[in-house]
């Protein structure tokens, strides 16, 4: 049955800022956004959060609850003692624009550095052909919901903002590894994802599957291969041999790319 | 010849009004730049899309692709919008899993589920087009789901005579917005993000710009444009059980009527069948379909399947009598009929009401959708992993072992932006829409799947179209004075000009209060008349809304501008509805609970008239051409 939450949240700007104190009703079966929803439209009608779809679909409502990357849309009460308080901080590795709102334009921007999808011609008949055991390795990260945690996570950059410049973080690791197991795509990107988006620089902790919504296994899955992947290009001397002697790159159709430049 | 995908150099120059600001939200951190008389941010487009969704950016890529210079202006992050919510699939005649599917069949299809109050035009656009529009995404790099001959796969919904639907397990809305948006990103199309528009502008009877707020600093934004496209989706938040997120508050809706824009079948609301019911954190999120189209059924409290007593004449001779029957037709589709709980949405909406209605619910007021004891968990958790999901971390229970609790939800507005159905355009030169935002296309209720194929084939029409017009003004652009820039910031910021006034929430609680109980499934005069006065009763309390705290990423003060969006939609939908004397798709009226004639041939549109005041009229419905009437006759 319904009781009094205890809130701890962070207020404030790029500035400055403090952890306020609330105390809200809540009821049976509810998640921690629909605490602050109720905070928002009762007693602090201007607190800064974003959200959407309310059912962990679009990645949205990001925050770190006491200390944890997660979700507050699928963040249950239930997981937390009635007496206990829970504190809700944006999250730490992007800069705050308010409240529980931060600046996460890094992720953008990274999007953007990313040489897409090129794929083969389609087939006579206009359609192309796939089959399922192929695309289900890139279906596993195309699930990411884009909520950033994983890069909020990264240690990489979580403390140290200096990286981000060369570092692609998590999120794109997956996207670099979806692209290079699509079945039809023609781009190399794996010089890139080494050298442009600081592959090397990830240490393989987990961290990053540690706090996923979507269960993808991040570092198993897109990291570790991609990382293989990058080695079996620097030194597998056949395959170095491979490339001097055809003209085609080393694997298949696909070509190298250069990084998109910078916005 | 791959480096064409990597070349970027022609992007540099799409960048120039970006400079400044962050690359992709775009936001300006800096003092804003006094340029003239107003002294607001100001950027030239060719054409100016609303809307991030599946329409906008696939409007936005057409008209980029047509040659045009476009922004895309959204109230959330890229990526977020109600799209990436859509679970079952893309409605396409492929063919792929049946080769004797194929457009007629799909228009077929589309025209009955709507009643047949469908623009003609739009439903027969919408079926050719869209099973390339699907191909188009793959060559964009969507992953869907692969038949064993590696095409894409098809999949069964409510109302589609074959498996039709292109998916990705049930997650397809999140599949196509990735897509749309890592193109839209590759194109370089300059995206505002959490920038929401306030008013369109007209230089005489022309669009001409358009006027709006980063959510982030307050700051206005002037845009220039001779083309505006809509996209800007429903209008679900003023129902209290609602699929919808906060963004649906029916902007789009609003925007045009204040253009001078008109709207058609507002009447017609699609509740989902299937949200679900508890907890009531919870209550309304959607519960795909596709756990019907995968052998789902629906169950009363008695343990039955009770969609078998609510065949309706008009589908009696396609669905199936018998639950064995029902139970052949996945496996084989010519020699039997679809099961009952494969009716359109309104059909079975209705019938979860009233089987609640009559106390044979489910403990929380719904009915119980089972699929745990019909198909193997393996299968329910490679098909319907997010139902998995949704369901185990939110209500705690396993799909694979136990039937869910669903029960009707808001979840779609069929009526929408009067548009032209070859170009998108509104009656008001240089305003467009696609999407859900338009009216027309589904007729009086929506078959699941046909809206991600909507949202394709008219969002690229739309695209296309605007960026054609911006390049045929005449001899001089359409121009946006000084004056209109400073009434639309006045206009804007009044919500902070009064004190002691009520909380915006307070009055949008209200409103869905009154949309839930007066203008939901079941309609009466009465109740629709009632609900009209307080409409106007909350108008006048919202006129003296106050909003704490400053312009800086102000969830109230948001909320105070969506609000008058959602009274003005409310408004339309209960005018329409009390005005329609019939029962079809998605308007039900106790006290005309038949389906007439006379009503089937007329379509309700709403303008704003004098003194800003709603007015309403009837029209004539198109009259479809005899070679496609024929598809209805044969059989």
């Amino acid at each position: 049955m319904g009781y009094k939450l205890s809130l701890r949240i962070w207020r404030g700007d790029h500035f400055r800022g403090e952890l306020g104190d609330y105390v809200v009703d809540v009821e049976e079966g509810e998640v921690v956004l629909d605490a602050i929803h109720r905070l928002q439209a009762t007693q602090a009608g201007d607190l800064a959060v974003r959200w959407n779809c309310k059912a962990g679909k679009c990645g949205s409502c990001s925050a770190e609850i006491n200390g944890r990357p997660r979700l507050m849309c699928m963040t249950r009460l239930a997981d937390f003692e009635e007496s206990e308080t829970i504190t809700v901080t944006p999250m730490r590795a992007f800069p705050v624009i308010r409240d529980l709102v931060t600046d996460v334009s890094y992720n953008y921007e990274k999007a953007r550095q990313l040489p897409s999808f090129a794929p083969t011609p389609r087939d006579a008949d206009g359609k192309r052909r796939m089959m399922q055991v192929d695309v289900e390795r890139g279906q596993e990260f195309r699930k990411c919901i884009e909520c950033f945690l994983c890069q909020d996570t990264c240690h990489v950059v979580r403390d140290h903002d200096d990286n981000k410049k060369a570092f692609a973080g998590p999120r794109f690791f997956l996207r670099y590894a979806e692209l290079d197991m699509h079945p039809l795509d023609t781009n190399d990107r794996r010089k890139l994802a080494q050298d442009a988006a600081g592959l090397g620089m990830c240490n393989i902790t987990k961290c990053c599957t540690e706090v996923c919504p979507e269960g993808i296994k991040i570092t198993d899955n897109a990291i570790i291969p991609m990382k293989e992947r990058v080695v079996d290009r620097k030194y597998d001397p056949v395959t170095w041999l491979g490339s001097k002697i055809f003209t085609r790159g080393d694997r298949g159709s696909r070509e190298e790319v250069r990084p998109r430049e910078e916005a | 010849m791959t480096g064409s995908h990597v070349v970027t150099d022609e992007n540099a120059n799409s960048q120039a009004p970006m400079a400044g600001r962050h690359p992709m939200t775009g936001n300006r951190m800096t003092d804003e730049v006094t340029a003239d008389g107003h002294g607001f941010e100001e950027h030239h487009y060719d054409v100016v899309v609303i809307g991030a969704g599946g329409a906008g950016l696939r409007a936005a890529i057409a008209a980029h692709d047509a040659g045009a210079r476009v922004a895309i202006v959204c109230k959330s992050l890229l990526g977020k919008a109600h799209t990436v919510m859509a679970e079952g699939g893309i409605a396409a005649a492929m063919g792929n899993v049946y080769a004797d599917d194929n457009w007629r069949v799909h228009y077929r299809d589309t025209m009955r589920g709507g009643k047949m109050l469908n623009n003609w035009r739009m439903a027969q656009l919408h079926a050719q087009e869209a099973p390339e529009r699907v191909l188009e995404l793959e060559e964009w790099g969507a992953l869907f789901d692969r038949t064993d001959d590696g095409l894409i796969s098809q999949r069964d919904f409510g109302g589609h005579r074959f498996a039709r639907l292109a998916h990705v397990g049930d997650r397809t809305g999140l599949e196509m917005i990735r897509t749309l948006q890592q193109r839209a990103v590759e194109l370089g199309i300059d995206v505002f993000m959490e920038c929401t528009v306030t008013q369109i502008f007209k230089d005489g009877e022309r669009v001409s710009g358009a006027f709006a707020y980063w959510r982030e600093s307050g700051r206005f934004i002037v845009f220039h444009s001779p083309s505006v496209v809509l996209a800007t989706g429903g209008i679900g938040k003023s129902y209290q059980v609602t699929s919808n997120s906060w963004e649906y508050t029916g902007d789009g809706h609003a925007l045009a009527l204040h253009t001078g824009a008109s709207l058609i079948n507002m009447e017609f609301v699609q509740f989902h069948p299937t949200g679900m019911v508890w907890p009531p954190s919870v209550k309304g999120i959607l519960v795909t379909e596709s756990v019907r189209g995968d052998g789902g059924v629906l169950r009363n409290a008695e343990g039955k399947r009770f969609m078998f007593d609510y065949i309706p004449e008009f589908f009696k001779s396609e669905t199936a009598d018998t639950e064995e029957e029902a139970d052949r037709w996945y496996d084989d589709k010519t020699n039997n009929r679809r099961p009952p709980e494969l009716l359109p949405r309104d059909e079975v909406a209705r019938a979860i009401n009233s089987e609640t209605k009559a106390g044979r619910g489910s403990p929380h007021g719904g009915v119980f959708l089972d699929i745990a004891s019909r198909r193997s968990a393996e299968l329910i958790r490679r098909r319907l992993p997010s139902m998995y999901h949704q369901f185990k971390e939110l209500a705690d229970v396993d799909i694979t072992a136990e039937p869910m609790e669903v029960g009707p939800t808001c979840h779609y507005v069929m009526g929408g932006v009067e548009v032209d159905p070859d170009t998108a355009v509104s009656i008001v030169p240089g305003l467009y829409a696609a999407g859900e935002v338009a009216g027309g296309m589904h007729g009086s209720n929506r078959l699941g799947g046909n809206s991600l194929s909507d949202l394709l084939v008219f969002g690229r029409r739309a695209g296309l179209n605007a960026a054609y017009s911006a390049t045929r003004f005449g001899v001089e652009p359409p121009r946006v004075s000084d004056t209109q820039v400073r009434e639309a910031a006045a206009h804007a910021l009044a919500p902070f000009s009064v004190g002691g006034g009520e909380n915006p929430y307070t009055i949008q609680r209200d409103l869905q209060d009154i949309m839930q109980r007066l203008v939901g499934i079941i309609r009466t005069a009465d109740e629709l008349s009632e609900s009209l006065g307080q409409i106007e009763e909350l108008k006048r309390r919202a006129e003296g809304l106050t909003v704490e705290g400053h312009r800086q990423y102000n969830p109230g003060w948001h909320l105070a501008l969506d609000l008058v969006n959602m009274l003005t939609v409310s408004e339309c939908i209960a005018k329409a509805a009390l005005e329609r004397q019939e029962s079809r798709g998605g308007h039900t009226r106790d006290d005309f609970a038949a389906t007439d004639d006379f009503w089937g041939q007329r379509n309700l549109v709403l303008t704003q008239g004098a003194a800003g005041r709603v007015e309403l009229n009837h029209q004539p419905l198109p009259v479809m051409p005899d070679e496609l009437k024929s598809l209805f006759e044969a059989k």
